[in-house]
């Protein structure tokens, strides 16, 4: 396996302590941030050491729009672009958030323990002695306030990105997220503009209680004017917050906490994901599994056994939460002709129960059976473990609604 | 300096420095009503501004007085120290006319059918904004309530774009699509136009956020543009406002927080709604110097305005001004207005603002009568113009339904065909289905 160290001056001696220790890589990764532009060292398993830079390829402008994986595709991905960098969803975040902090100065962030604590999970560590305190701003615990500081500063030129500690302290935003954000551009009769960027880590985690693991998707999702997406690998990660940055329109971009630490290859060169497209995790041929976010990795489980068993599934991660890709969607139901939806989401008023009502509007007339929505059960998320896993769809019950689907 | 101090109460945070250590010092300086009792209110007596005492810091109880010897204090001060040049007055007094007219004709056309819906309209307290708005330059923004007509013309929108905004035309200053209570300018930096109270004050401090980022972060040396935000006295128990307060001192915003405390929130008494109604003196709490200013005299107010827009624009940070005034009408036009005691209302007429700036002028010799008659009628004709064009303007086309619900209409997502939606030819008709 390959490690990555991002190191200033001589390479560090290497041993397998060194990549496991990710005290000391954050540590590494602060003094270069601070001091000169960052390069890094590439350890391959069979020793060969290459090196790479960062400036190298800010300035391969090649810029990959739409990132639509498929099988075919990501395996002819990481052959083209042997060079590029493996790192970890939260990284990748960093990365992405760096990357177009350089490109323009506008670009500044704002939330709580976002500057000197580096953010609760990493995303935006480093970034406070690089920019300051004044681009990468700790703000006091006033979550509609500062969301609101942050619309007002969007209007005004800046483009910031606002971070919920946990998405579920967002909902004391909501005033300033459904007002001004979802709907300032429309009642000033579209002589401001918001590009904001809202995110923040939310889902049901390990055992954190009611309260931290709600999903919020669900009550965003009716705000008029703003777009919702969610990450699920380090690469849509970085290309969904470089593209929610880049966009005139307020976006609100989920992170869940169990997947800050994927580790994924990434490319070296730019790129940018579609904030309107869905992403083809596998094809396949006898029904659609449509889901996002952490949910994504259980239907990748049950898509081991459902292999086994001899069915073939396609799994498309649908990523924009708001508005739905329905051209991806579709033309996956138009080939399967059964639909599975699986999501963290509770059952009432969810993204699935949206996904199911655009699907029966639109596709009713592909469909060979009812579509099949496994969400979480309307339960505030108990604290015991074994609750808690009972709340969530898990695996098993994704191959069970397979094979029923199938029948 | 001594100026300001006069016309107003004045208190300073304990100390700018340390947090816990000035309180025995400062206290017998800059806290006047020691007692807490009668502050305002419709059962009390009413309290009037009135210090001019050379001993420093005693602080005169005044029982009601009449309009004249206000005036007659105004003018005391006038003649040691000239407030206004004539054509300074002129402005004053044209700009609180035409909020006037303009309320006035909001009324009628509302009664007419002509607009629809919330109206809040600002009649008897122009001072506020014709006082702090008319020190403002272009590129200082200024964030309103509901109550946000007169914010919008003192700013420099045209009467013409307000009032079709009102009638819900095209050519309304947001396109029809706001109302009486989103009045937005770019052009003018007027950034709303809020419905609930509080809401605007974050984007206020994000506005005035933005103009520090601009000089410390992108070096623009020059930017030193101020961002006022206006609201009333049931906001300030709202915690936005506090948040806020917080914020801006915290990061020395260059954002003045205008209280345009009359005393009433719909039916609610200020003095019922809130523990210690003496909202300046919430301003220290959070390390910020906090005024109180009758907010009927507009000499009064601009003279503190300046103060305050001053010490933003040096990056000396946030202030806090209460301008104690009263709304003449209801709170909205569907307001009966009938838990406010008749008296408390002929008290305050006759403190009304135009009438007192206009004896001002006149007995200072600013201005002759004739003048005042000139502008009086020029603001008629901008407000009949006003209404005609509104009247004769064009509500919304269809098309314009879905236009301006994202700044990129990609926003509305692909398709089942593939393409973007926003491509849809019935998106540009407006008849497409989102």
């Amino acid at each position: 396996m390959a490690a990555i160290f991002l190191g200033v001056g001589a390479a560090t001696a290497l041993s397998p302590s060194n990549c496991f220790d990710s005290k000391k890589f954050q540590l590494s990764t602060r003094r270069s941030l601070s001091g000169r532009k960052p390069w890094f060292l590439v350890v391959r398993s069979d020793g060969s050491v290459n090196l790479g830079s960062n400036q190298r390829s800010r300035r391969t402008q090649q810029l990959i729009t739409n990132a639509v994986a498929t099988k075919a595709d990501s395996a002819a991905s990481t052959s083209a672009s042997k060079q590029g960098h493996e790192l970890l969803l939260f990284e990748a975040l960093r990365e992405g958030l760096e990357e177009e902090m350089d490109r323009d100065p506008h670009v500044c962030v704002m939330g709580e323990d976002v500057g000197h604590y580096g953010g609760s999970y990493k995303v935006t560590k480093g970034l406070a002695d690089k920019y300051g305190d004044l681009r990468v701003l700790d703000t006091p615990i006033a979550e509609n306030s500062f969301t609101g500081m942050g619309i007002g500063a969007a209007m005004t030129g800046l483009r910031p990105i606002v971070e919920g500690m946990n998405m579920g302290f967002l909902l004391l935003a909501f005033n300033q997220i459904s007002n001004n954000c979802g709907m300032l551009h429309y009642t000033s009769g579209g002589q401001f503009t918001i590009p904001i960027v809202i995110r923040g880590p939310g889902g049901v985690g390990r055992q954190l209680g009611a309260e931290h693991s709600q999903r919020l998707e669900s009550y965003f999702q009716s705000i008029p004017g703003i777009q919702m997406v969610a990450c699920s690998t380090p690469y849509n990660a970085k290309g969904l917050m470089k593209a929610a940055i880049r966009s005139e329109n307020p976006v609100i971009l989920f992170e869940h906490v169990l997947l800050y630490n994927l580790k994924e290859r990434i490319p070296d060169e730019e790129y940018i994901c579609n904030l309107e497209e869905a992403e083809m995790v596998r094809p396949g041929e006898h029904v659609t599994i449509l889901t996002y976010s952490r949910m994504r990795y259980h239907v990748m489980q049950a898509a081991k056994t459902l292999v086994n068993k001899g069915y073939d599934p396609e799994v498309i991660d649908i990523r924009s939460l708001k508005p739905f890709d329905l051209y991806t969607i579709g033309n996956s139901i138009k080939k399967t002709h059964r639909v599975l939806i699986v999501e963290e989401c509770m059952r009432t008023g969810g993204i699935g129960a949206s996904l199911t009502a655009a699907i029966t509007e639109n596709f009713h007339d592909y469909l060979d059976a009812p579509i099949v929505c496994l969400s979480s059960q309307d339960v505030p998320t108990p604290y015991a473990g074994t609750l808690e896993e009972w709340t969530v769809v898990q695996p098993a019950q994704i191959v069970t609604a397979v094979e029923q689907l199938c029948q | 300096m001594a100026t300001a101090y006069s016309s107003a109460k004045f208190v300073q945070p304990l100390s700018l420095n340390s947090t816990i250590n000035g309180r025995s010092r400062d206290n017998s300086l800059f806290d006047p009503l020691k007692t807490g009792t009668s502050f305002l209110g419709s059962t009390r007596k009413l309290r009037v501004n009135s210090v001019h005492s050379n001993q420093g810091n005693v602080r005169r109880r005044l029982p009601v007085v009449a309009v004249s010897e206000v005036v007659k204090e105004k003018k005391v001060k006038s003649i040691s120290n000239l407030l206004i040049t004539k054509q300074e007055g002129l402005e004053l007094y044209e700009d609180m006319i035409l909020g006037r007219s303009f309320e006035d004709m909001c009324a009628q056309m509302y009664y007419r059918g002509k607009m629809f819906g919330f109206v809040h309209l600002y009649n008897g307290q122009e001072a506020v904004s014709t006082g702090f708005i008319k020190l403002l330059k272009k590129e200082d923004s200024v964030v309103s309530t509901y109550r946000d007509h007169v914010h919008a013309l003192s700013k420099g929108v045209p009467a013409r774009a307000v009032m079709s905004e009102l009638f819900g035309k095209a050519t309304g200053c947001c396109r029809g699509q706001g109302g009486s209570m989103h009045m937005f300018s770019k052009e003018h930096n007027l950034l709303g136009g809020f419905a609930f109270i509080g809401e605007g004050i974050p984007v206020a401090t994000g506005a005035a956020f933005t103009s520090k980022y601009r000089r410390e972060v992108l070096k623009e040396a020059d930017c030193d543009h101020v961002t006022l935000a206006f609201f009333g006295d049931g906001t300030c128990n709202n915690g936005q406002f506090f948040e806020c307060l917080n914020m801006a001192a915290l990061w020395k915003l260059p954002i003045v927080f205008v209280v345009e405390n009359n005393l009433w929130a719909i039916g609610m008494s200020h003095l019922r709604a809130t523990s210690d109604p003496q909202i300046y003196k919430k301003g220290p709490a959070f390390g910020m110097p906090g005024f109180h200013v009758d907010g009927m005299d507009v000499l009064k107010v601009r003279e503190v305005a300046k103060e305050a827009i001053e010490r933003a624009r040096r990056g000396e940070g946030p202030t806090l001004v209460e301008c104690e005034t009263y709304r003449f009408r209801g709170h909205s036009l569907a307001d009966p207005d009938e838990l406010r005691d008749p008296a408390e209302k002929a008290r305050y007429a006759a403190r009304d603002p135009i009438t007192a700036l206009k004896k001002y002028l006149i007995e200072s010799s600013l201005a002759s009568e004739a003048e005042l008659k000139a502008i009086e009628k020029k603001i008629d004709e901008v407000v009949e113009d006003a209404v005609e064009f509104a009247d004769e303007s064009a509500p919304p086309p269809r098309s314009q339904l879905l236009e301006n619900v994202f700044a990129d209409p990609k926003g509305f997502g692909i398709g089942p065909d593939g393409r973007y939606r926003c491509e849809d030819p019935k998106f540009t008709e407006g008849t497409a289905h989102v």
